[in-house]
Parts: structure tokens; sequence; C-alpha cells
């Protein structure tokens, strides 16, 4: 289009489609595995960083475990981000191509629970990696959170894309909602708002205390969801949720903002109308206000730091107060983006193979 | 993929069975009172199920399960030899048994399974463990032989009075709690119940005014059980707590039972409409096992031949 800018995203995902749609055509693909340097690394996590870390390191010639907690491999790409937006047929190609060039991916197989990093090291692992993402929702804390028909984003994406629970012939249940309220305004947010549309909601609203030039998610993400006809109620900070005497959800309550001075980061606060109150009839409510790093490990683990919102302290290149555990993705940094922990999956891998090659020096 | 190394119903109405799983990684930690999550098959939901018993040796987990849903239906369907898709734990904290004396371990129906294991592992630590354990009628009932090495003096009894004594666990609760006061017997340090949410609420009501330290296992509805989903949210003294990863154990005098209780139906609409429900696309044949290294061809169901359709379209969708 003239006048318009390149999209590169558009272009990328379309070479990378057409070069999967060929390669399909094609009766064996030959995949290199690289030779095996005997040296052992364990990855906790199948998201972004811990395939990419893992990857990486087998390229390099590492003998790589990935181990995963849940049944289906590929972490957030799996179980958060819906199909609409990130097909799953891709997420199960590039899970097949690491296993086609040598990766062992356990499932089931919950790092902290089922085994401890110290076991990792006992049973001949050099390295571990942590990715293990930042899976613990968050919660508003106020009053009816746990009224019938209160779901956090990640339990109604979960259902639906990890458990299918939209399909006929899955045996995991989903509510057919009507009238949805998404609280918070990120891209996870906006997933679960086309989620909720999707599933057949009339009417879903995103509820965010600040204004339009204010919201965290992507641009793209959120014109994605006005076109779909998700409605905006900005400017409006949930104060309680409401319930019938049976205890499920009949409306939500939200008190009217004004934007007020612009805060250190250039964000203009939102300042409440007091008196403003007013009730939005909805009967399901989605919590899409964040998430935060697993406790599992932190529990687990000895001889890691973290930082006061609950991820692992690591350096850029994943090094932790540990020797041989590294750390990236949002297991770290808390929930950020799928490239972030790419990068940090990169860097990881980078670091694990210099403390390994200093180590046998 | 997770073989079936025993299975064996544990009643006469076969409403209970047990099921010896072959999972190394669950079994090399488990401990009494965690649990683990199973998956029948690729269209199967998740599954929380307390551990009853493991083998670290054998690298197998034993669990007990009642029939109540269409996944547990097809569980008991499973056959020995047979293969289940996913196994996956221990998840939660195991029972705390630290520094305790005396303890009363109340189970009704089912909840005996998850209870067996608890006052097994007290006996053997040396604790001194009354069991009462609560059925409604003598077909139902389980763990007759076992239930009595694994406590210094066990209580059975029935709604009906067909096996054991007659009457529900609250009545036998506060009879032992009595009969400690009235010979001058140390009282209890806890009692520890497992059962339906209705028992352990009026259970709680029972060891209140003696002010016995009492915990409850709770087992809500739960997706992931690592502490991603938050559907298994309790309150507990005010405080909203993870049953998958705070729990499952809680203070019985602190526990929402109200919330518990409602949250606990949230989705018996649903399940009662997919027990009914045959699904069409694989002929109503899907007995829910894994089959190893079988294929397409040869599994005992036909796969399915029409293009899924969301759920979304069946129910009408309005506006």
């Amino acid at each position: 289009m003239k006048g318009e800018s390149v999209a590169i995203g558009r272009l990328e995902r379309f070479v990378a489609d057409w070069h999967m749609a060929e390669q399909a055509k094609l009766e064996k693909v030959e995949v290199a595995v690289p030779a095996s340097n005997g040296h052992r690394v364990a990855v906790v996590g199948s998201g972004p960083a811990g395939l990419t870390c893992a990857g990486d390191l087998r390229k390099m010639g590492y003998d790589v475990t990935i181990f995963e907690a849940l049944h289906k491999s590929g972490g957030v790409l799996v179980y958060g981000i819906p199909q609409f937006r990130l097909p799953k047929e891709i997420v199960a190609k590039e899970i097949d191509n690491l296993k086609a060039m040598g990766v062992k991916i356990v499932n089931n197989a919950i790092i902290g629970k089922s085994e401890t990093v110290d076991e990792l090291f006992a049973d001949g692992f050099e390295a571990v990696f942590i990715g293990s993402g930042a899976g613990l929702p968050q919660f508003l804390h106020i009053p009816g959170e746990n009224l019938l028909g209160v779901y956090t984003a990640n339990e109604l994406l979960t259902r639906v894309n990890l458990m299918k629970a939209y399909r006929d012939d899955y045996d995991t249940p989903i509510k057919h909602f009507h009238r949805v309220a998404v609280v918070g305004a990120g891209n996870v947010a906006m997933d679960a708002a086309r989620v909720a549309k999707r599933l057949g909601a009339e009417h879903v609203y995103i509820c965010y205390r600040r204004g339009r030039d204010e919201l965290p998610a992507r641009l793209e993400e959120v014109e994605h969801a006005e076109a779909e006809g998700i409605e905006f109620q900005l400017l409006n900070n949930p104060t309680r949720i409401l319930a019938g005497e049976d205890g499920y959800v009949t409306g939500i309550e939200l008190l009217r903002q004004e934007l007020g001075e612009p805060d250190e980061k250039g964000r203009r606060s939102p300042v409440p109308v007091q008196g403003s109150e007013w009730v939005l009839d909805v009967d399901t409510v989605i919590i899409a206000i964040g998430t935060s790093p697993n406790p599992l490990i932190r529990n687990t683990t000895g001889g890691l730091t973290f930082t006061r919102k609950g991820g692992i302290e690591a350096d850029e290149g994943g090094v932790t107060a540990r020797e041989g555990v590294f750390a990236g993705g949002d297991a770290v940094t808390g929930a950020a983006t799928v490239i972030l922990a790419m990068g940090a999956g990169k860097a990881g891998a980078v670091s694990i193979d210099k403390y390994i090659k200093d180590k046998n020096a | 993929m997770y073989k079936v190394v025993t299975k064996r119903f544990l009643n006469d109405a076969k409403t209970i069975c047990l099921f010896e799983i072959e999972a190394p990684l669950a079994a090399k930690h488990a401990q009494a009172g965690q649990f683990v999550i199973f998956r029948l098959d690729e269209q199967g939901e998740r599954v929380p199920v307390s551990v009853a018993d493991w083998d670290r040796e054998k690298g197998t987990v034993t669990v007990m399960v009642q029939a109540a849903g269409r996944t547990t239906k097809m569980l008991h369907t499973v056959e020995q030899g047979d293969y289940i898709s996913d196994f996956v734990g221990p998840l939660g904290r195991a029972t705390e048994m630290e520094g305790l004396k005396k303890v009363c371990v109340v189970g009704g129906g089912v909840g005996c399974a998850i209870a067996y294991p608890i006052a097994k592992e007290m006996h053997k630590r040396g604790i001194e463990v009354t069991f009462i354990g609560g059925f409604r009628s003598a077909d139902i009932v389980i763990l007759k032989d076992e239930l009595k090495d694994a406590c210094d003096k066990l209580i059975m009894c029935t709604d009906d009075g067909t096996y054991g004594e007659k009457g529900f666990t609250t009545v036998f609760l506060k009879q032992e709690i009595e009969r400690n006061i009235a010979e001058g017997k140390p009282q209890f340090d806890r009692v520890i119940a497992i059962g339906p949410d209705i028992m352990m609420k009026f259970l709680a009501d029972v060891t209140r005014p003696y002010g016995i330290s009492t915990i409850i296992s709770l087992d809500p509805i739960m997706v992931d059980g690592t502490g991603m989903c938050g559907g298994c949210r309790v309150i507990v003294g005010g405080e909203t707590k993870f049953a998958c990863v705070d729990g499952p154990d809680f203070d019985a005098h602190q526990v929402d039972f109200d919330s518990l209780l409602k949250r606990a139906a949230f989705y018996k609409e649903e399940q009662d409409r997919d027990a009914q429900h045959i699904c069409k696309m694989t002929d109503g044949h899907r007995r829910g096992q894994a089959l190893p290294q079988l294929q397409e061809s040869r599994l005992p169901h036909r796969l399915p031949r029409r293009r899924p359709h969301p759920r979304v379209h069946r129910q009408g969708r309005r506006g």
C-alpha cells in the first residue's frame, strides 16, 4: 500500500508459512542432528525461553533435556496464546523439529515437585536453565473475586487453548457466558476478550482505569479487539463484583476516573471521580491484570536470589547467584513478551556454553 | 503413556476402584496428603486425585477413584495392562505430622482412600491413631482389612447400619472426644477429616467447641494443579488460597464452607449434561485409554469422521 509502512511481521509470517507448507510436500525432511559433545544440560519449562535455549544448545552439540510440567509442550504458546493469534500447528512443528534435532522433552515433570534442581545436578546435568515462566495469576483484591463466574485469564485461556473446552469431543467444561467484563487491558486481556466473544458472548467489555492512549496492549491487538466488537469501558476502575443469592455473578461495580497529571513514566494516572460508581450488568468477570513467577522453584531451590516481585535474579546473560543455574524469560522479568523470552533463551544458551567450556578447560 | 499395572474394585458395589499406575517421576517424592493429576487420552480432562499409596522401587503410584463424572466412569473401564495418556505429580503439600502424638483421622466414603495413607504413615511414625470411617451402606465400604493395620483404634460406621456401627462420623468423633475427657486420657492433638465437603463442615463444627486443631483436605475444581489457573481458590481465614499449591490441607475452622460448596458445584450443569451426552464423533465408543504403538486403524473405536464443531454452535448462538 502506498504511504503505509512495510508490514515486516506479516511478510515474515508469510515466508514462514510458505516454507512450512512447501516442506510438508516433501516426502522426508532432512534435519541435521548435531553430534553430541557429551555434556548434559537440563532446561526447565518448554515455553519460548526454554525452547530457544534448548535449540541453541543442541546446535552447539549439547545433550539437552527439557522438563515440562504440562502434558503438552510449548508453555504459554499452547496454553496462553489463542489459536487465532498463533496456530498450534506452528508450535507443534517447531517442537517436532527440536525433537528431530535430538532435544529430549519429558512432559508431566514438575521441577520443584517431581524432581528438584539439586536432583538434576545429581543426575549428571552440568547446567540447568530455568525458563519456568510467570504463571501465577494476580488478583485485584476487591470484594467478590471468588464468586461464581469470576475467572482468571489464565483459567479461561487454559481451558480453551490447552484443554480445547470449546470442542464437543473434548471433556473439559466451559460455561456458556453472555455478558463478560474483562478487567485489565494488556495483550492477555485482549486475547481473553476475543476468546470470550468467539465462544458466543453477546457483549464483552474491557474495563480499564486509564484512557485509550494509556492502553498497555499493542495497538494492533487493540484494533483487532475493536474490529471483533469488543466494547471498551475506559476510565472505569472495578471496585467490587456483585452476585445474586446463589453466588453467581450479576454485575461489576465500576468507579469512573479522570486522567490526572503524568507520573514519572509519563503515563497520566487516573483519579477517581467520587460518588460515580455504576454497575455494569455481566454474568462473567475475567481478571487479566497480569501474572507473577510461579513459586514452585523458588520454594525448592537453594542458592538463588529473587527480586521483590518473585522473579529469579539473573543478569542479561541469564547468570544467577547459583553456580550452574541459569534463568531467563518471564521467570526472571515477570510477565513480558514471547520475543523477550526467546532472547533470554538465546543469551542463556551462550552463557551455559561459556560456563561448561570454562569449567572443563 | 502410563501403564495401569493393577486394577481392582475395592467394594461390592464397584463404585470405587484402585489403580496402580507406572509413573516413576510421580512415585519418587509422593507423600501422604499429596495428589496427582491424570488425563485419560487426548480428549480427556485433567483430573486431580489423591495419592493413596506408592512404591518408590517399582516406580508406581496407587490411586483410588470413585466413578462420579464422565471421565471417572471412563477410567473405570480401563483395564489392567492398558495405558492412560498422562499422570503427573506429586502436587500440593504433604500432610503435616511433625510433633503429633495422638490423632483422630476421619474418612467419609471415598475420602477413606485419602485418609488411609495418612493414617498409615502416622501409625508407622508411632503416632496414636484413631480412625473413623463412614459410608452410606455396606456395599460401598472400602479398605476393611487395610485400615485395621493403619491405626490403633478403628471405628467403621454406615448411615444405615449395614456395616459396623450405625450413624454418622460426627457422632462417633464427638463420642471419642468425650471419652478422652471422661476417662482422663490425653485429648487428640489434631483431627484430620477427609470426605464430602458437607461432612467436613459438620466435623469442623464438632471439634470447634473443644478447640481441637482440625485439618481438612480439599479437592476443588482445578485445571493445571501448579498454581496457574487459580480455579481452585478457597477462602481460608478471609484470605484467598490456592488448594493446589497452598493446600490441599487447610485449617477446617478457618475455611469458608459456603463459598467452597458453591464453587464445587459450578460446572454441575455441564457435568450432568456431559454424563448423558454420547459424543457422536467417536460413536460413543471412546473408552478412554491411550494405546501404545497401535496403528490408528487398529484402535478399538473409530476416530472422528466429522469436522469438530465448536460447542457454541450446538448450544445456539444468541445475539
